[in-house]
C-alpha cells in the first residue's frame, strides 16, 4: 500500500509515523483493557487512581516527551496528544492526571529548569516515582492570574511563601508542585515567580478536596502555604520570570486539554453510534433515523476537525514555531466539540443515557471542565482575538 | 537460551469477516486490521519470560507480506532482540506444509534452543504448522503447553499440557519445538522506551531464494474449495400460557421436534 509520504504530495501529511501508530495501538489497548473498566468506580468514589497512575508510569506514559537522557521516552508533541486522547476515551480523570504531569510539570522543568533541577526531578517524574501538580489559580484569581495574592519573600537562604491555591489537579496524589507566588502584587506580571515545592517542605499542606461535577478522580484540592520554606535553588527560572513560564506552560498544556476533549468526544461518538445501531424503535434501529444520524454526523465532523486543529498545533510546536494561537484554537474548538458531543450522546441514549448504568452521563459531566480549565473558552477567544488584531 | 518465536498475523478477532465474492475460496483482506494471533502472543510472552529467567535472546520470526513487519516491530517493542521477516510473493496461496517448510528453512539459519509457536493461528484454526516444522527439522515436538520449565543445564525442558480430567507432563531434550496453549500471562504492553528502541533493532529479511527454496515446490497440496458463513441462528420461541402448560409444551417440543429427550 502506498503511503502519503511516498506519493510526494506537497503539504501536510495526515499519516502517523510507525512509532506513533504503535504508541496509539498500545495506549488504546491499555486504556480499553485496564482504565475503562475502573472509570465508573473512580468517578463515584473520587479517589485518586493510584493503580492507574502506577501502570501508566510503568509504560512510560508520564514522561512522553522527556528526553531519554533524563529517563523519558523522548517522543514528540503529536505522540503526547495521542497518549492523552486515548486515555481520555477511557477515563477523563486519568487523562488529566497524565496531561498535568507531562505538560504542566515536566515541560516547565525541561524548558526553564537548571541542569541540577532537571537531573534531580525529571528522571523521577518520567518514571512516575514522583507525581507532579501545577498551581496557579487562587480563590480570587482565575483568568486574571496576575492578580494572585500568594506572596513570596526571600529570607536568608530560603524563600518563604504564604497564601492559598485552589483547583490544583493531582494535588492529593502529588509529591512535587510547581507553585506561583508574587514578590509584590503591585509589580503585576513582573512580580510573579515560579517554585518547585516538595510536599514535605515545612509550611506546605494539601487542603480541602473538591468534590466536582466531572474529572472527579483527578485529586483536585486546595494548597495551603503557611510560611512555606523553599530552598533558593528551587526557584524555577529567575525572579519575576514566573508569568512568562506560566504562559509558555499553558500553551503546551492546552494541547493536552484539547486532546482530552477529543478523547471524551470520541468516546461519546463511539458509544452512541454503537447504541444507535442496536436500539430499535418503530421496528428499526434508531441509527437509521435521519435525526439521529444528524447528531452522529455532527459529532464525527467536529471531532475530526478538532483533531486536525490539534495536530497542526503540535506540528507547529515540533517545528519550533509559535503555536499560541493554534493551541488556543484547538483547545477552544475541541472543548466545545466535547461538550456538544456529551449533550448529544445522552440524547441519543434517551432515558438510559441519563442513568449511571451507561457511561455517557459521565462523558457529559467530564466534558464541561475542558471549557474551563487551563484557560476558559472566553480566555481562548481573547488569545485568538489578540493574535488576529495584532499579528506578529 | 536462544528462543525463536514464530508469529502469524491474523485478522483482528473483532473483524466482521467477509468471504470473497468470486469463488468463495478466501476472505476479503482490504480494510481488515491484522494483529498477532492471540496464541502467538502467549508464546511471545512465554519467550520473554524464559529469556528473563535464563538469559539469551528472543528472535521473532514471521512469514507474510509487508504488513507482517508490524507484528515484528511489536515483538521488538515488547523486548524481542531481533526479528526475521520471510517475505516473498511466491508464498502467496501456499498451504500449511509450505509455510512449515519455509519457516523450518529460516529456523535452520538461526540459533535456536527452543522454537515457540501459539498452538494455532486464530481464524483458520488448523494448528498444523508447529508439528510440521518439528518434523521437518527432526526436533521433538510438545504441543498445547500450559507450562514450560527449562532444566538448569539448559539441555532439556519439562512441558505440561492439559488433558481430559488431568495433566500430562513431557520431558523433551532441547532444541525442541513447543506450541503454547493460552495463558494467564497476557502479552505485556510495549512501554514507550521499548517502542523507541524497536526502531534501532534489526529486522532481517529473507526471500525464498535466500532460504534455498523454490516457489514451485511450495505450491499448495491442500486446496480450499469453498468457504461458507455459519448458518444464521433462528429466533427463539416463547411458549405461552401458565407455567404448567408451558412446561408440558416444552417437554413435548423437546421430545417430538428437537428429539433431545
Amino acid at each position: 500500500m502506498m503511503t502519503l509520504s511516498e506519493t510526494a504530495v506537497a503539504g501536510p501529511s495526515f499519516e502517523l509515523t510507525e512509532e506513533q501508530r504503535m504508541l496509539q495501538d498500545m495506549v488504546r489497548d491499555f486504556a480499553t483493557s485496564t482504565l475503562a473498566p475502573r472509570a465508573a468506580a473512580y468517578d463515584r468514589s473520587c479517589e485518586f487512581p493510584h493503580d492507574n497512575v502506577k501502570e501508566m508510569a510503568e509504560l512510560g506514559l508520564l514522561g512522553v516527551t522527556v528526553p531519554d537522557t533524563y529517563g523519558g521516552a523522548g517522543m514528540d508533541t503529536l505522540a503526547y496528544t495521542i497518549v492523552i486522547e486515548e486515555i481520555a476515551k477511557a477515563c477523563a480523570s486519568t487523562a488529566v492526571i497524565a496531561a498535568v504531569q507531562n505538560s504542566l510539570v515536566n515541560f516547565p522543568l525541561m524548558k526553564f529548569g537548571t541542569e541540577e533541577q532537571k537531573k534531580k526531578y525529571l528522571p523521577k517524574l518520567a518514571s512516575g516515582e514522583l507525581i507532579g501538580a501545577y498551581s496557579l489559580t487562587e480563590p480570587g484569581s482565575g483568568s486574571d492570574a496576575v492578580a494572585m495574592q500568594t506572596r513570596v519573600r526571600k529570607e536568608g537562604n530560603k524563600y518563604i511563601l504564604n497564601g492559598t491555591k485552589v483547583f490544583v489537579t493531582n494535588a492529593t496524589g502529588a509529591e512535587l508542585f510547581i507553585v506561583y507566588a508574587t514578590l509584590d502584587p503591585e509589580l503585576k506580571s513582573k512580580g510573579v515567580c515560579a517554585f518547585i515545592i516538595e510536599k514535605n517542605y515545612p509550611g506546605f499542606s494539601v487542603g480541602r478536596h473538591e468534590e466536582m461535577m466531572g474529572v472527579r478522580a483527578s485529586g483536585t484540592s486546595e494548597l495551603i502555604l503557611d510560611n512555606c520554606e523553599v530552598p533558593l535553588e528551587n526557584l524555577l527560572g529567575t525572579e519575576g520570570e514566573g508569568f512568562k513560564i506560566a504562559l509558555a506552560t499553558l500553551d503546551v498544556g492546552r494541547l493536552g486539554i484539547a486532546a482530552q476533549a477529543i478523547g471524551i468526544a470520541q468516546a461519546c461518538l463511539d458509544y452512541s453510534l454503537g447504541y444507535a445501531q442496536e436500539r430499535k424503535q418503530f421496528g428499526k434501529a434508531i441509527a437509521t433515523f435521519q435525526l439521529i444520524q444528524n447528531k452522529l454526523v455532527e459529532m464525527a465532523v467536529n471531532i475530526d476537525a478538532a483533531r486536525m486543529l490539534l495536530w497542526r498545533a503540535a506540528w507547529l510546536r515540533e517545528r519550533g514555531q509559535n503555536f499560541t494561537k493554534e493551541a488556543s484554537m484547538a483547545k477552544l474548538f475541541a472543548s466545545e466539540t466535547a461538550m456538544k458531543a456529551g449533550i448529544e450522546a445522552v440524547q441519543v441514549l434517551g432515558g438510559y443515557g441519563y442513568t449511571k448504568d451507561y457511561p455517557v452521563e459521565r462523558y457529559f459531566r467530564d466534558a464541561k471542565i475542558t471549557q474551563i480549565y487551563e484557560g476558559t473558552a472566553e480566555v481562548q477567544k481573547i488569545v485568538i482575538a489578540r493574535h488576529l488584531t495584532n499579528p506578529a | 537460551m536462544n528462543i525463536v518465536v514464530c508469529l502469524k498475523q491474523v485478522p483482528d478477532t473483532e473483524t466482521r469477516i467477509r468471504i470473497k465474492d468470486d469463488a468463495g475460496k478466501g476472505i476479503v483482506r482490504e480494510n481488515v486490521k491484522f494483529i498477532i494471533s492471540p496464541f502467538d502472543e502467549f508464546a511471545l510472552e512465554e519467550a520473554l519470560r524464559l529469556k528473563e529467567k535464563l538469559g539469551g535472546q528472543v528472535i521473532a520470526l514471521s512469514l507474510g507480506p509487508d504488513r507482517a513487519k508490524d507484528a515484528l516491530r511489536t515483538a521488538l517493542a515488547v523486548g524481542a532482540d531481533k526479528a526475521v521477516h520471510v517475505n516473498d510473493g511466491g508464498l502467496a496461496g501456499t498451504d500449511s506444509l509450505g509455510v512449515a517448510r519455509t519457516l523450518a528453512a529460516a529456523i535452520r539459519k538461526l540459533d535456536h534452543d527452543v522454537v515457540l509457536f501459539g498452538k494455532k493461528g486464530v481464524g483458520l484454526d488448523r494448528g498444523q504448522v508447529p508439528a510440521q516444522v518439528a518434523q521437518i527439522l527432526g526436533l521433538p515436538f510438545a504441543g498445547q503447553a500450559t507450562e514450560i520449565t527449562v532444566s538448569d543445564d539448559g539441555k532439556s525442558a519439562t512441558v505440561d499440557r492439559e488433558i481430559e480430567g488431568g495433566r500430562e507432563r513431557f520431558e523433551v531434550p532441547l532444541p525442541a519445538v513447543i506450541s503454547r496453549e493460552k495463558s494467564a500471562n497476557e502479552l505485556r504492553h510495549a512501554a514507550l522506551k521499548g517502542i523507541m528502541a524497536a526502531k534501532s533493532k534489526p529486522i532481517q529479511a529473507f526471500t525464498l531464494a535466500d532460504l534455498g527454496l523454490d516457489a514451485a515446490a511450495l505450491q499448495p497440496k491442500v486446496l480450499v474449495s469453498k468457504m461458507e458463513y455459519p448458518t444464521e441462528r433462528t429466533a427463539g420461541r416463547v411458549l405461552q400460557g401458565d407455567a404448567a402448560t408451558a412446561a408440558r409444551e416444552l417437554v413435548r417440543l423437546l421430545h417430538e421436534e428437537a428429539k433431545v429427550i
